[in-house]
């Protein structure tokens, strides 16, 4: 080991800490979930726990609260009342909103999770040592930790065959959550370094937006500025960044977008259209 | 009302080496009764261990919004015990408060044994402990550091240091003592004494050296012990959950682990005064001026507390209100009021000196303030988690008997440590207390002197307390 590999990583990490992350994006993955058209059917947590070899903890853990649903479908009934005498639920599908300055990143001791140049909230599992301060300081609460080695008791023989090969089987100890389907993203971006090309919008696709089937989930890149999603942002006039803007937005009535805590300054990915209510 | 003295000055020098090191053979047999207690709740405690080593951190009961719960409260705990015992060997030192002496040597043991105790919580509550190195910044080839942004890592800078200081603080303080144990024993001991003496002989010299590096690491270690526990509360105030992120918490977590601290050496106090009969040095006038001390913190405490609750209700930051409003009326509020019942009214028996001086009440008292204390990191730590700002994920979730287990060993851990030390080691400073009561006659006497002849000159300095 050479004395310039340290002090070339030691600029790098300094560069990173005191600009707050990257830059130089070459990606910036978000999301946009109608809610309006969100019926609550759990078929994307479902084709999570398929996708990324999420554990089936067992209905007493599950009610202690050691569930592995990296996607959770929020479930917030409605007060009743005199002018909405039966509104029923809401849904809200609820993952890492892989915020722009995400509250876990300065926070982990070894920097086990930290902000990648696609725009993704990264999560290392192999250099996780369990301290858990990520899910404390994240306001979302969205980051599940592995409480126990759940290989033999999720997957018994041979359900193993039905492990995503693409990614690992993480053992107990560490800290995981959605990660915008990184293996996705990485087969595409490879698949178009091959080719010579852009990622073309709509290339990606993450499992819960392919199995929604109201199609209520949008991937894509804001970077781009052609794509679905970007479109769907700036129809919605939310922007990265500054919380004052959007909120004036929505005085307009069809601007339903907005980030969820964006009072908080996270930046989170994730744009939600708030569900079209009829004035009974 | 007459001032009582705080040790009897006639008390002989070598009657104080025959007391103390009389100590070190011959205790109380309440004490084996005691040490025997803590090693079976340390044994408890390593039983809990291993199953949650073996299973995973869910035996503890752990949950999503519950990452951390008893562990780090009690982690906060056992820093902040270790503070008092620098206030008394130190800042007293300083500014040459000689009351301190009889008693500082165990209270500096306890800092040092109550930092051993919270060294161990990160450890326990870590995911994969074999790989808790990795917080340090130590030369690897894959270019890897720490991240010098979490507070974490400033935790294991604090606390290493601090711990490293005070450790060199007691064995520093002890040279002298160690010679006079060295000179008056036999078999294994002699040979230990012997090594851990330095070759002490009590010299001009070297009580001259002894002197600067004593008052040197003592000046050194204050802004140590007021860093740490400042450090410690950067784990919660650096964060932005609601009820932790409070730009009041660094004096307040000081404050706090003063007062625990102070309400810990009450207890030590009266424990060690009948396991060694030392009633001569750990006399009733010292143990009112350590309870006036808790009760005078115990109140800046209150004060701190009130100025949080305060700029929590007037800030009218939402998550921070309705969980201020959720502790106090919430599924925590019978632990949060014990919290300040504790805390903060419990002290005032400590403003009477019929209570003071009554050792059976003061021993309750001082469990029950250190009590308060505990159940006041929990309510830092634990309803955050519960009722943070996401309500979808609010829970209320109570430690299972696994992390009870751990908590409940940890008082074992510290105790079977503080038990053995005091019985291998002189609990009361000998050379220190020669001192002060060489002192304490020589001023006596030019009162007396004062008195008889106005116009006589004061009697020449001499380095007191020669004790070898």
């Amino acid at each position: 080991m050479s004395l310039d590999n340290i002090l070339n990583h030691w600029s790098d990490y300094r560069k990173g800490s005191e600009e707050g992350g990257h830059h130089d994006y070459e990606h910036r993955w978000a999301m946009a979930i109608n809610l309006d058209i969100c019926n609550g059917c759990n078929a994307c947590s479902t084709a999570c726990y398929a996708e990324n070899n999420l554990a089936v903890v067992g209905k007493e853990r599950f009610e202690k609260g050691q569930a592995m649903h990296w996607l959770r479908i929020e479930r917030y009934w409605d007060q009743q009342d005199k002018d909405y005498p039966e509104q029923g639920a809401s849904f809200l599908p609820m993952m890492c909103q892989h915020c722009g300055s995400a509250t876990c990143e300065p926070v982990c001791p070894v920097a086990a999770t930290y902000h990648t140049p696609d725009g993704l909230n990264a999560q290392v599992y192999n250099r996780c040592i369990g301290s858990r301060y990520c899910s404390n300081n994240c306001p979302f609460r969205v980051r599940y930790f592995n409480f126990y080695s759940y290989y033999e008791s999720a997957w018994p023989e041979p359900m193993e065959q039905q492990l995503n090969p693409d990614i690992s089987v993480r053992d107990k100890g560490v800290m995981e959550k959605c990660t915008f389907c990184v293996q996705r993203i990485r087969t595409a971006k490879d698949k178009a370094k091959m080719e010579d090309r852009e990622v073309q919008d709509g290339e990606v696709m993450t499992a819960c937006a392919q199995a929604c089937p109201t199609s209520a989930i949008v991937f894509g890149d804001t970077m781009d500025e052609n794509s679905v999603v970007s479109k769907l942002w700036k129809k919605h006039q939310v922007e990265r960044g500054v919380y004052a803007k959007t909120k004036l937005a929505k005085k307009d009535k069809d601007l339903r977008g907005y980030r969820i805590f964006e009072e908080l300054n996270v930046d989170p990915s994730v744009m939600y259209l708030d569900r079209v209510r009829e004035d009974i | 009302m007459v001032t009582e003295k705080d040790i009897n000055e006639q008390i002989a020098w070598a009657k104080i080496n025959t007391d103390v090191l009389e100590s070190m053979e011959n205790p109380r047999p309440a004490f084996w009764v005691t040490l025997a207690v803590c090693v079976a709740m340390v044994a408890c405690a390593v039983l809990a261990e291993y199953i949650q080593y073996t299973e995973g951190m869910g035996t503890a009961n752990l949950n999503n919004p519950h990452m951390w719960d008893m562990y780090i409260a009690a982690f906060v705990f056992w820093i902040g015990m270790s503070h008092s015992g620098t206030l008394l060997s130190a800042i007293l030192h300083l500014i040459h408060a000689d009351w301190r002496k009889p008693i500082y040597r165990f209270a500096e043991a306890m800092t040092t044994f109550s930092l051993l105790t919270a060294g161990l919580f990160p450890m326990i509550h870590l995911g994969r402990v074999w790989n808790l190195y990795w917080v340090l910044p130590y030369v690897s080839d894959r270019g890897h550091w720490p991240n010098f942004r979490s507070p974490l890592v400033w935790d294991a800078f604090a606390i290493s240091t601090y711990l490293t200081a005070s450790m060199l603080f007691l064995f520093v303080g002890m040279i002298p003592d160690l010679a006079i144990c060295r000179d008056n024993t036999s078999g294994w001991r002699k040979k230990l004494y012997t090594v851990l003496s330095l070759g002490w002989v009590g010299s001009d010299r070297q009580w001259r050296h002894f002197r600067k590096i004593y008052l040197l690491m003592a000046c050194f270690l204050i802004p140590l012990a007021v860093s740490v526990h400042s450090i410690v509360s950067a784990d919660f105030a650096m964060s932005i959950m609601p009820g932790w992120h409070i730009t009041s918490f660094p004096p307040y977590f000081v404050a706090g682990a003063l007062y625990s601290g102070c309400a810990a050496i009450i207890t030590l106090f009266i424990l060690l005064r009948y396991f060694f009969r030392f009633e001569d040095y750990m006399t009733l006038a010292i143990m009112e001026k350590t309870c006036k001390l808790t009760f005078a913190i115990a109140m800046v405490w209150t004060y701190l507390n009130l100025i949080e609750f305060a700029s929590i209700w007037y800030g009218h930051d939402m998550y921070n209100k309705e969980l201020l409003i959720a502790k106090a009326t919430g599924p925590y509020a019978p632990i949060f009021w014990t919290m300040i019942f504790c805390g903060s009214v419990l002290p005032f028996t400590l403003a009477f000196q019929k209570l003071r001086r009554h050792m059976p009440t003061m021993f309750v008292v001082s469990l029950f303030l250190n009590l308060g204390m505990f159940f006041e990191r929990w309510m830092i730590v634990a309803p955050t988690l519960s009722m943070s700002q996401e309500p979808h994920q609010w829970d209320v979730m109570y430690g299972s008997i696994i992390e009870w287990a751990i908590v409940f060993g940890s008082f074992g851990w510290f105790g079977m440590l503080f038990l053995i030390f005091v019985k291998v080691f002189p609990s009361v400073s000998m050379y220190e207390v020669k001192e002060m009561v060489f002192h304490r006659k020589r001023s006596a006497g030019e009162e007396d002197l004062a008195r008889m002849t106005d116009h006589s000159k004061p009697v020449t300095q001499t380095t007191g307390g020669e004790g070898a």
